[in-house]
Formats: C-alpha cells, structure tokens, sequence
C-alpha cells in the first residue's frame, strides 16, 4: 500500500512549483475555503482539534499558540514564519519550500486569516540560498495573481509577505532570537514573559510557525481537524517530515504518520543501514535530543512517547549511527557545534559549552583527567534548564545521553586516547535517567518494507 | 492606590508593592540576593542567572530579577538547589576568568571575589586553556577594559544605551568568544562614562585616573554632595589620609555617586566625578598679606588683625558704603548665612551679591549636569543675597567701596581683573589660588566643601548635607571659624561651634530633619518632599 503524502506529494516534481500547476491540484481552494466559509474563531478551533504540535521542534499545539494572541491591543498582528531551520540533522523545511513553496505561502493565509494577520515575515537562514530564489519567485507569482498583497485571492483581506535571509547563526532559529534578529539586533533570546502572542515582532502581537507547521494548514481546512488528528497518534496530529541521515542506505525527508516506529523509518523508508553495518545508536531529533540506543528504536515517533523516554522529537532530525562510529568523535562534533552556536548571553551556555567542548576534546585525544567523565556529567546537569532558552539543554542532553549510554567508549579514549571500535557495541542503557523501553527485539534484517 | 502583596521570602513575611521583584523584595528584609547583570537602574538582563530562587509550586529555580511578587508567594533563597545553582554559576563564571586579583585594581570591592568567597566552590576542576582576550586598554579618557575579566554581564552596555543614550558598547561575537567592545569608530567619551565604572561588578571596566593608585581597602568614605553644578548630585568622597606615599599625597583618591532616587538615582557626571581636583591642588595653604607688593605667608593672627582694622576703620569712616561684599554660590547655606549675619546685619551692608557676572552658563547635557555650576545659587536666593558685583568692582576701583571682600570667586576676565587691580584694599577668603586671590592685599585660606560640614540647596531647593571628609588643608579654615574671629574682633559676639548650629538658627531644624535624601522646603516653610 502507497504511504500516505500531504506535503511531500510533489518533492521531486519541479512543476509543481510553480502556481499553475499548484492551482491546478487544488491549490488554494482551502484559502478561499478559509476565507469564504470559515469565521477565524473556526479556524482556530479545527487547528486545535487537529492536535497540530509545532514541527519547529518544541511541539507546542499550534491553534492554542495562536489563541494567546490579543486581538484588542490596537497594534497589528504580524506572523512570522520560521525557515531558519538549523538544527544539525534536519532538512525538512528545505524540502517544502524548494518543492512546494505555494503550499506554505497558503497556509500562512490560513493563519492570517484565522489570526487576523495583514503582514507575514519570512526569516530564512542565509545558507538557503536555492530555496530562498524558489521560494521568492513563488511570492512574486502569487502577487501578480492576486494571491497575496491588498485583496487576497480577490477576497477583501490584505496579506503582505516579506522575505528577510538570516545571517547563520544558529540561535537565530530559537523563535524570540529570531524576533531580534529580524528587527535588525542581535540574536540574543528574550526572557519570557512577556511572549511573543503579546510582544513579538516590533512590540505587537505576534504568531511564530515553522515552515512545517504552517504547510500543514491546508489538509487541516480542507479536511477537518478531526480528520488530521486521526492521521496520528495520541495528542500528536497528522503526519510530519523525518529527516534521516547517517547510516542508512536511502536517507531523506520521509512524511510519516506520528506515532510511526523509529524501526520502521530506519529499516523501511531508509531501507535499513548501510552496508550490512549493525546499528549502533540513533539521535531522534535534532543533535539537541538525547542519543538512542540499537535497544530503544522500538519507540513511536511522536512527542510524547521521546519525552517518555527521556529524549525527544524535535526537528524530526534523524541520525543514524552504525557501529564503526565512535560515540567520543561524534560528541566532540556535537559539542563543537554548541560552543560555536551559543548566543554568550547566559553564564552557563556560554561558558558551559565551551568548556564541554574542550573537555570532550581532551577525552578524546586522552589528555584528560581520570574524573573528567564524571565532571563533565556534573557539568551538564549545571547547565540543565539554568539559561534564557533552551539552547543550553539542547547542548546538555545529548551530552548526558551519551556519556551515560557509551560511558565505555568514553573511558577507553580517555584512557588511550584512541576508540576500540573492535568490541561488540553493548550500549546498554543505564536505569534511572533513561529507561530503556520493553520488548526490545534484534536488530538486523527487522521490519523492512 | 493597589494594595500590597505579601509574600514569604526564608520564612519572613514582608508587604510590597505589586510589580516588585523577588530579588528588591528579599532585599528590603535585608536578605542579599547575588546578582551580576542586575542593576535597579537599568533595564533587567536576566542572564547571569545568579539571583535564581526556588519559588514554591514551581518546577525549576526562576531568576528573582525577573520574577515578580505574588500574593501569597513563598520564596527560598538559601536552599540546597539554590545555593548549588550559585556555586555552579560561579564556577562557569571562571572557567575563562584569569584570575588576576592581585594585580587586579577592582579586589577587594569585585563581586565576583565576594561571592565567590561566599557562594563558591573552593576547589577548581577547570584544566582547560582559558580563551585568551584584549586586556588593560584604555576604551575613553577615564575608562580602561579588560576583556578576559569581564563576566559579559552587559551592565556597561545597557547603560550606554538606556541612561547615557550615547551606543559606544556592544556585545561583540558569540558564545565564549563574547567580548564587551567598542562599536568601530567609537569611543566612551561621553560626560557619563566614569558610570560604567561603578557599576561594572568586576574589574573589567577601570577609572584610569585612579588605577593603580591606591588599593581599595586603603580608602575611607564619606558622604558628601558634589559641588560640580546646581544638581546637587549625591556623592561619597573616596579618600585616603593614612598612606600619604601613595598617589603623590593626593588625599582625595576617587568619587563615587550615591543613590538618591529624588536627585541623581545612581549616576554622576564625568564632569563632576573627575572635578576634585581642586581639593588637594593650587590650595591656599597659609593666610597672606601683600607686603611690598608681594603676597606673603603670615600668622592667621596678623592677618585677621589687619583685615579686621581695615573693615572696622572702614566703616568708621564712610560707613556700610564703604565695604563691597561678593559671597559665593560655593559657599554652604551656613557660610552664607554668617556672611548675611556679619555684613549686613552687624555691619550694615545692604547688598550682598554672589553671582559672578563674567562666568557664563554652562551648557546642559539633559541627563544631570545643569548649566548653573555652582552647587548653591539656589541657597543664596533662599537667604536673600542679591546685588551687582560689577557694580561692586566698579565702585571699588572708583574708589567709593574702600574695602572689597570676596569670597572665592575668580573674576577671571580681563575687565574685572583691571578694576580689582584699580580697587583700594581687596580681601580674598576662598581654599584655592586664583586670579582674583593673587590681586588681594589679604588673603585668608579657607577649606573645600570637603573639608567641612554644611549643606547645599539644590536648584530645586532641596537641602542637602554634606559632612566633613577631610582635615582642612594646611593652615586653612573653614569660613565659620575666619567669620567668628573676625566678628569678635570687630567687637561682635558671634559665636557657633559647629555649622548645625548656624542651620538651626536659620531653619529652626536640625540636619537630621533632611532625612536621607534632603528636603525641599516651600516659600511657607512647610515641608514638599
């Protein structure tokens, strides 16, 4: 039986940019149906009932996000669609807006509509230069037809669109160090409260979506919330995009149910590993989630039962790692990242990271001390949950993940300053700070297509 | 009026303002919240994340500068999780820190030493390279940085921004590369820079003039109102008399502003915090007298003597009219007060200005610094002192006035230089050498504003006291003392011991009725604020 695709039908299809042939499958119609048939109170409501998370990764439900917005402030309202997608792994939001960028464009209509919305910001990382051109080219069709500007789809309801191409910094995707970035400041995250829905953009209200969330939109109109929610799992709507990477033999962006096994994305959309390699560990969502082991792959693919686990969801960024990788190496480049990537605002990301960093450096290369393990598991529970946004537990977790799922491998480096990737790959989770899930079964040649 | 909240801050029950903080609320129980990025005056960071609480009913500690009082909220400030979360702070704080407090000017006033000794962890884990950066380099006139001991807490940034309005500072690069720097092109050269100082809580951000002069533990205070312009900003004198080796002999070491919500918060201008000078340089140091036309130290006693023969003699002669008195607007409410008494009470001259008709006014910088530099016009209006002293010159040199007293002023304009140099006998009183001091036939060291107690009105009219740093300077004295004397010698029993009691003629209150931050006084007496 073919899978089911929302948003990913067209991946591939150079044609279906463009706004005719969008038109022509039914492009558009939910916006007219947003427009025309639906009250924004209603939108909302089939939003909410939809159980939509924000695909960004936090995974917060994307009606109630929108329902904190004021209407009775006398500022506007502004939307801002975040397509600074940079969570190492993930590639997603690339694949929409290079292949479908009339489909965003319309579901960010819906929630202007539904919001009561007349001016939307694209904030773009700057590396996406080809999709930034496509996606461009698809807000210039759509104004010279009408779709968007002063009288959207002929309706009277304005919608403006303005592109705006960060500069790479990685904090600038953290949704309020987006909202400074885009006001021309530093990418320094804001403390909250106040949030955005009240004092976003420019000091008015504001809806921040990502890319994902806001393609979405309109399957949920055309076919109900209801019926979106239906498509997934418990508290976790429809379908969403998987970035798989690593060690797989067909990596991609796969648009899966929620809910779907993460055996069954590695052994069946990704065709299993690479080169008849055991696999070794998986990092589910985004670096910022905490490792997996061979052990826990059995997990459903969905918010709730990662959190369950003590990792999570996420970006939907999945990386996948076969036995030959050594788990000190791959903690250094993760590290790296978020010593390079942190803001410096709060004590302990700024320092934190980058002491980490320097310290899995020298357990790497064995010139540690012998408590260095130790001290860098203390370091991590030392930067848990103590700065303004979650970028310091983005770099926390998977550092605890893997010090306490490969501590082995961490103490023979230390010790040698080499791997000793001959072993067997035992990776067994310890109880108490990640719980292995039950029932796991073998590995190799399991739940293929 | 909203009424109170009360919450429950280590067991203790207090009522404040809604909207309040948790880290000013713990403060008014006198519970001390440490805290680097915080600052009552700016805007709220929430960065340093120091000042986390444990609040009940909530999941993770909340950093108390940016949690605001609920009714009924309880608040630990000393529990396990809060006081492992400072130590773990602290600890990140020096994984880059170099640990140069020996040579550093900011120990023994850095919190990050305080708290480190109070909150920290005593044993260091850190063996990593720490990340090399620019140090000691001066960023403006007054103010060097090093940016390997600075703790990123962007006080000085948000003060160039918000209160200075000025944008010199910026938070440069990322992560554990952040440096506070100079935006390109600039420099913290504006009249509020010395600020940065004070409020930076390490010693990254240092006062050129005072580095390396003299250690802090060395340094006494007292507080004092800076004499700079008519704002009466609040200040305490940093000095230090005991170890006369350091800083050439230099008694005054620095000035700090002192809060006053009602006058200056908790700022002071450059112009004013670099001013002291004057207190331990070009002093008149002994009384003098002009012998064979050259001014030449006496006995305080052969100078009275004279001055007091040539006013009685004076007076005796052609009257009040004879004698020309310019009082000072540097002069204490006291000082002027004596002055009003002798001269025109007891000796019956009818007018008595005290503005200096050559010095123009200053320009305002909209923030503190008014264009009036003189610390109390305000006091002298309030006491009634008026008249014209060029007039007064004028008469002086034609002859009419015989003897010219002046208190202070420079005349420093070619005009006003030529009619004292016309004028028959000129008495200068005043702490500093000047153009006006170097013409006088008698001159009579008086002190600085420092070197004794008294009080200032403000140009709103807000009194305010200011009490004796210092020991006068030399043979100085204060103009109480010089007044006194030279009343009883003319034959009046003036007698005051201390300048209070001269207040308290004049007001019929005493100095502790100003109350911390002074007292604005309406025409009817009645008390405004």
């Amino acid at each position: 039986m073919e899978r089911l695709r929302l948003i990913s039908r067209d991946f591939g299809n150079s044609r279906a940019r463009k706004l005719d042939y969008y038109r022509a499958h039914g492009g558009y119609q939910a916006a007219l149906k947003a427009l025309d048939e639906m009250a924004p109170r209603r939108i909302t409501e089939e939003v909410i009932k939809s159980n939509l998370r924000g695909l960004g990764g936090a995974g917060f439900p994307v009606g109630r996000k929108w329902s904190f917005v004021p209407s009775n402030t006398g500022k506007p309202i502004y939307l801002v669609v975040n397509a600074d997608e940079g969570e190492p792994g993930t590639f997603k939001d690339r694949y929409i807006m290079e292949w479908d960028p009339h489909r965003l464009l319309e579901g960010m209509i819906i929630c202007a509509r539904a919001v009561g919305i007349h001016t939307a910001y694209i904030y773009i990382r700057g590396e996406y230069v080809h999709p930034e051109r496509i996606l461009r080219e698809a807000i210039e069709e759509a104004y010279r037809e009408g779709i968007l500007g002063s009288r959207v789809l002929g309706r009277d309801f304005s919608l403006d669109v303005h592109m705006h191409v960060g500069a790479g910094a990685y904090i600038c995707g953290e949704e309020t160090g987006l909202l400074e970035s885009l006001e021309g400041k530093k990418g320094w995250p804001r403390l909250k409260p106040p949030f955005p829905a009240v004092v976003g953009a420019f000091g008015c209200p504001t809806v921040i979506n990502n890319v994902e969330s806001l393609t979405y939109l309109p399957h949920i109109v055309a076919n109900g919330g209801e019926w979106f929610a239906n498509l997934g799992s418990e508290r976790n709507g429809g379908l969403r995009l998987f970035s798989l990477s690593g060690d797989v033999k067909r990596p991609g962006v796969y648009e899966l149910p929620m809910g779907t096994p993460l055996r069954e994305l590695i052994y069946g959309c990704g065709g299993g590993m690479a080169d008849g390699k055991q696999l070794k560990a998986v990092i589910p969502g985004g670096s910022s989630a905490a490792v997996l082991t061979a052990d826990e792959i059995d997990v459903p693919l969905d918010f709730d039962h990662l959190a369950r686990i003590g990792s999570m969801l996420g970006s939907a960024g999945i990386v996948v790692m076969a036995e030959d990788v050594c788990m000190v190496e791959a903690m250094r480049v993760i590290s790296h990242f978020y010593a390079h990537e942190s803001c410096g605002q709060c004590t302990p990301c700024r320092e934190g990271t980058g002491w980490v960093a320097r310290t899995v450096d020298a357990i790497h290369s064995g010139r540690a001390r012998r408590r260095s393990v130790e001290d860098l598991m203390q370091i991590a529970d030392n930067m848990s949950g103590t700065s303004i946004c979650a970028l310091c537990d983005g770099a926390a977790m998977p550092l605890r993940s893997f010090l306490v799922k490969f501590r082995g491998e961490f103490d023979y480096h230390l010790k040698h300053g080499r791997c000793d990737l001959k072993r067997p790959v035992p990776a067994v989770a310890r109880s108490g700070v990640f719980q292995a899930p039950t029932g796991s079964g073998g590995i190799p040649g399991a739940g293929q297509e | 009026m909203n009424p109170m909240v009360t919450v429950n801050i280590d067991g203790q029950d207090i009522q404040v303002e809604p909207g309040t903080n948790v880290l000013e609320a713990a403060e008014r129980l006198g519970v001390m919240v440490p805290r680097y990025c915080y600052h009552p005056g700016l805007s709220v960071a929430g960065s340093c994340r120091m000042c986390a609480v444990e609040i009940e009913g909530m999941p993770k500690l909340q950093i108390s500068c940016h949690t605001r009082v609920r009714d009924g909220m309880k608040v630990s400030t000393g529990s396990e999780q809060v006081l492992r979360m400072r130590q773990a702070m602290l600890e990140f704080l020096l994984v880059n820190h170099p640990l140069d407090c020996p040579v550093c000017d900011q120990s023994g006033e850095c919190d990050l030493q305080n708290f480190y000794m109070e909150h920290g962890l005593h044993e260091s884990r850190v063996f990593e390279d720490k990340i090399k950066r620019k140090k000691a380099f001066p960023i403006g006139p007054h103010v060097m940085l090093d940016q390997e001991r600075c703790i990123l807490c962007t006080r000085c940034v948000r003060f160039c921004e918000e209160i200075s309005e000025s944008h010199e500072l910026g938070v440069l690069d990322r992560g554990d590369r952040s440096v506070i720097d100079l935006f390109p092109g600039r420099e913290l050269d504006n009249n509020y820079s010395g600020n940065v100082i004070d409020i930076c809580p390490v010693g990254a951000l240092t006062e050129r003039e005072f580095r390396f002069q003299c250690r802090v533990w060395y340094l006494s205070q007292e507080a004092s109102i800076c004499n700079g312009c008519s704002r009466g900003c609040n200040i305490a004198v940093h000095f230090n008399t005991e170890r006369s080796y350091k800083a050439d002999g230099r008694r005054v070491q620095r000035l700090k502003p002192r809060f006053n919500p009602l006058v200056n918060q908790w700022w002071m201008c450059d112009q004013g915090r670099f001013g002291y000078g004057f207190v331990d340089r070009d002093r008149i140091e002994n009384p003098c007298l002009r012998i064979g036309g050259e001014l030449q130290p006496r006995a305080w006693e052969e100078v009275l003597e004279e001055v007091a023969t040539a006013l009685k003699t004076t007076v005796e002669k052609f009257g009040a009219e004879g004698l020309g008195v310019i009082a000072s607007p540097q002069q204490s409410n006291e000082e002027l007060y004596l002055v009003r008494k002798l001269f025109r009470e007891l000796l019956g001259v009818a007018e008595i200005p005290f503005r200096n008709p050559w010095e123009g006014t200053g320009t305002e910088d909209g923030i503190l610094l008014l264009g009036d530099r003189n610390p109390n016009s305000r006091g002298a209006v309030d006491l009634g002192l008026q008249g014209d002293a060029e007039r007064i010159l004028e008469d002086a040199a034609a002859g009419g006035v015989k003897v010219l007293f002046v208190f202070g002023h420079d005349f420093d304009s070619d005009p006003a230089r030529e009619l004292i140099r016309q004028a028959g006998y000129v008495v200068f009183q005043g702490a500093n050498w000047n153009s006006t001091a170097r013409l006088a036939h008698a001159v009579l060291p008086g002190v600085t504003h420092m070197e004794k107690e008294g009080t200032f009105t403000n140009f709103e009219g807000r009194v305010q006291h200011f009490a004796q740093a210092l020991l006068p300077l030399g043979e100085s004295r204060p103009d109480l003392e010089i007044l006194c004397d030279l009343a009883q010698r003319l034959g009046h029993a003036l007698f005051y011991a201390e300048p209070e009691d001269l207040y308290s003629e004049w007001r019929g209150r005493s100095y502790q009725d100003l109350g911390e931050f002074g007292e604005v006084r309406d025409s009817n007496g009645a008390g405004a604020s």
